[in-house]
């Protein structure tokens, strides 16, 4: 390998903090498309798992068990006719998905996927990720203004006043974890997004369990609302498929519709990963404190190797569960060479996990640490992506005054009460 | 024709399709404001024909206050197929099969309905046996359209699983209708003078086992919502209408009792063998959409009882009473009503004596509920309005008819 790969991949800080800007783009690049490829996945996985809570199949006939539906559907919405309706105000409405879009995808620069695994470590990351993500909101009034409609009006009206009451419980919350990081020997916190986890590490202890329960009643306080804020079911008002058609982007259509759908869930991942870097340790894996010892790492960090043998196994299943009908052969065969590559990769991060630890070289043992950063922050974000679709497929929706309740009558003084707690613990322990 | 007569022609021609007015006659004072929308005050906006939980064709037209319901217009006739005029030239046997496909959720009451009110009409009464097949199948029939109010009551709520689950058991009633007679939806099950067809064999043992594949289903749907927070906010208070308003419209069915008036005509005119079970009518007591939620819940139960009974205690004998090979009613006419499952169904019949009936009018209980609509929805939201439309359980088939 190239010099100055090896160099990167044993760095200790994040391009943005080395002052590299190649790296700092190639990394941008990768979380793009790797954001991009997540939303294709959790999308499979989306009408999969919803498809089992409710006794169906789900997509089976695309692909083995419907693993290239995703690409179907994105080769259809490209290929569908692009219908800006003649009342509409053409600019705004050309302009309104890119906004959601944008606003999705910059939250990603702050994201810490593993100490070093960050586009950029700013020292305000929690407001910059406050503000850009809830720029999103923008994207949704736009297209529902622009649509000149009124389905969309109603539910880009709702969605504007559903985030603006949930951004302040949120904010609320997140400040109360903020809060916690200040704990330290030198009593001063930290807005850096690296720096919350580091505390938390620092201080032995997710913030989830930190006071307990304070900690707890933030997090859970700040899952509700980040529901809320990705307009995401109990809370999907702007959507509400039953009362207002399609909300805010009835109107839209092919390939614009779908960058609304890659915005929507690039925004569910987003805030998921916040979730998970100011509770619940980041890339830290679990049990940091309790199993210390070195034996332990070198167990957890065979997971990421298993995790994907799992996978492989659950896909060599399939291929032979598949139906002896000749239709099914190439079937078969396509999840065969799926479970194969799944294979591979289990096979290259076990050794990776093994070799790595027995050699000393920093560059090796830097990169097995990078995989296992990335790896835990990862299937934490993923817990979190089946939460949302649990949720979507268990409860009824909200009502728009209920809702609008719920975030300022019920979360905000919980928040407050919850912040103010904080603060007087911190002071009293310290 | 002159040329004078032609150009009138013409006129009258433009007149329709180029000059009649956009707008249609109603209570909401629809004049379009002379400002755009967005500046107005009120904003009106069309509710269907197509919408995805309008159950259909229905098309409301709802005038806001931002999300507030200030009034709302029903317009109807997007399915209207002119049944009732169809059957001016059917014979009473030929027009058996159309009453079907007004409430095609409910077909088999319908056809209970239709059958009973002609057999009235000729002075001829279906066998015991008959009886007992029409109530177990009637029945069955009531938990199935129950059960797909139910699923899309709670997909309109934004509940989606439920719609699954109680497809995937009215399912196996269907399956016994096609058992039994070859359909599933639209069965025609029935005849003027009793069954056309004995039960097949093994008819009771599918019904038993439905019985006990189903009684625990109904938990299923309960505690998936009964006791639901966001399901009990979106339900209760909304949608209030009390007794003495639902008699003045002259709502039926599951919507009145829910108001708390006990009123069931299963038990206060007794048809077909209803005289001979034991169940009780469930009421509600605030009219709201909880409580008819709840009814209905309980109504699947009984239903469930009454099957059983039936099914336990099955006469043997001839299904089908003496009818004349041609239908020829007395002069005279005739109304007869059941309690099918969304309220009183009753057919008015006028015979003149010939093998087709003079006139048919169906009081379909969708239709008559369905005026509860703008009372129950005023001053509430537009999630209340879908939320209401679903618990009114209206088929669009029976409304238009």
């Amino acid at each position: 390998m190239p010099n100055f790969i090896m160099s990167y991949l044993g760095s200790t800080v994040t391009p943005g903090e080395a002052g590299n800007q190649f790296w700092a783009l190639v990394y941008i690049l990768i979380i793009f498309a790797g954001v991009s490829l997540a939303v294709v996945a959790m999308n499979w996985f989306e009408r999969k798992a919803l498809a089992h809570f409710q006794i169906r199949l789900g997509p089976m006939r695309v692909g083995p068990h419907g693993l290239l539906q995703p690409i179907a559907d994105a080769i259809k919405l490209m290929l569908k006719e692009d219908i800006i309706p003649a009342e509409a105000d053409q600019f705004v409405f050309w302009v309104a998905p890119l906004i959601g879009l944008l606003a999705a995808f910059t939250v990603y620069i702050v994201i810490p996927f593993g100490p070093s695994q960050a586009v950029s470590d700013m020292n305000i990351g929690v407001l910059f990720m406050l503000g850009v993500s809830s720029l999103g909101v923008l994207g949704i009034v736009v297209a529902g203004w622009a649509s000149n409609s009124h389905y969309p009006l109603i539910g880009a009206l709702r969605s504007s006043a559903q985030m603006v009451s949930y951004e302040v419980a949120m904010g609320l919350a997140v400040v109360s974890a903020v809060l916690m990081t200040s704990m330290n020997d030198k009593g001063t916190g930290t807005l850096s997004m690296i720096g919350i986890v580091e505390a938390q590490q620092r201080q032995g202890v997710w913030f989830i369990f930190k006071f307990f329960p304070l900690g707890f009643i933030a997090f859970v306080c700040f899952v509700i609302a980040m529901i809320a804020e990705t307009n995401r079911a109990p809370f999907d008002m702007a959507e509400a498929e039953s009362e207002l058609t399609a909300g805010y982007h009835t109107e839209y259509s092919g390939l614009r519709w779908s960058l609304f759908m890659l915005a929507e869930y690039a925004a569910m991942i987003a805030v998921s990963s916040i979730a998970v870097t100011l509770w619940l340790g980041g890339w830290l894996r679990p049990f940091p404190n309790l199993l210390q010892a070195p034996a332990w790492d070198f167990v957890f960090s065979l997971f990421p190797g298993l995790t994907f043998g799992a996978l492989a196994a659950i896909a060599v299943i399939g291929a032979l569960r598949m139906p002896a009908h000749f239709y099914f052969k190439v079937q078969r065969i396509g999840l065969a060479a799926f479970a194969a590559l799944l294979g591979l990769i289990a096979l290259y991060l076990l050794v990776i996990a093994i070799a790595g630890r027995s050699s000393d070289a920093t560059v090796a043992a830097r990169f097995r640490d990078g995989i296992d950063y990335v790896y835990w922050f990862l299937f934490k974000v993923a817990l979190f992506m089946y939460l949302f679709i649990w949720l979507r497929a268990t409860w009824p929706r909200y009502r728009f005054d209920q809702l609008m309740r719920v975030g300022w009558k019920v979360l905000l003084p919980i928040t407050l009460v919850v912040l103010i707690l904080t603060a007087v613990v911190g002071v009293m322990v310290s | 024709m002159s040329a004078a007569a032609k150009d009138d022609t013409k006129e009258n021609a433009r007149d329709i399709s180029a000059d009649a007015p956009r707008t249609i006659s109603s209570h909401l004072d629809l004049d379009t404001p002379e400002k755009p929308y967005l500046d107005s005050n009120e904003l009106i906006i069309n509710m269907g024909p197509q919408h995805p939980a309008t159950h259909g064709v229905l098309r409301v037209i709802l005038k806001l206050d931002g999300e507030k319901v200030l009034g709302t217009e029903c317009v109807i006739g997007y399915l209207h197929r002119g049944v009732e005029k169809i059957a001016e030239n059917r014979t009473y046997a030929m027009f058996n099969p159309y009453v079907d496909r007004m409430d095609y959720v409910a077909a088999v009451s319908n056809g209970l309905g239709y059958c009973e009110a002609v057999e009235k009409l000729l002075n001829v009464e279906a066998p015991p046996r008959a009886d007992y097949i029409r109530v177990i199948l009637t029945e069955l029939n009531r938990m199935a359209s129950h059960q797909l109010w139910l699923g899309t009551h709670a997909l309109d709520i934004g509940a989606m699983t439920p719609l699954f689950y109680t497809f995937r058991d009215r399912e196996e009633i269907l399956k016994i209708f096609e058992k039994y007679c070859g359909a599933r939806l639209t069965t025609h099950a029935f005849r003027i003078g009793g069954c056309l067809y004995e039960t097949y064999a093994g008819f009771e043992k599918d019904v038993q086992k439905f019985l006990t594949f189903v009684a625990p289903k109904i938990d299923e749907y309960e505690e998936l919502l009964t006791t639901n927070r966001i399901w009990l906010e979106r339900t209760k208070n909304v949608g209030v209408i009390s007794g003495e308003h639902c008699i003045a419209l002259g709502v039926t069915g599951p919507v009145l009792r829910a108001s708390g008036v006990k009123w069931d005509l299963r038990k206060a005119q007794p048809y077909a063998a209803y005289a001979k079970f034991d169940f009780e009518v469930p009421t509600g007591e605030n009219g709201d959409t909880y409580d008819r939620y709840l009814v209905r819940m309980e109504e699947m139960r009984q239903s469930l009882r009454i099957i059983e009974q039936a099914v336990n205690s099955i006469p043997e004998g001839p299904i089908m009473a003496k009818v004349p090979k041609v239908i020829k009613p007395p002069v005279g006419e005739i109304y007869h009503s059941i309690e099918a499952p969304k309220g009183e169904l009753g057919y008015f019949i006028v015979s003149d004596g010939s093998t087709q009936p003079y006139r048919v009018r169906v009081r379909p209980p969708s239709f008559v509920n369905l005026q509860a609509l703008d009372v129950m929805v005023r001053g509430l939201l537009v999630a209340d309005v879908i939320a209401v439309i679903g618990t009114i359980d209206i088929v669009l088939g029976e409304v238009d008819r």
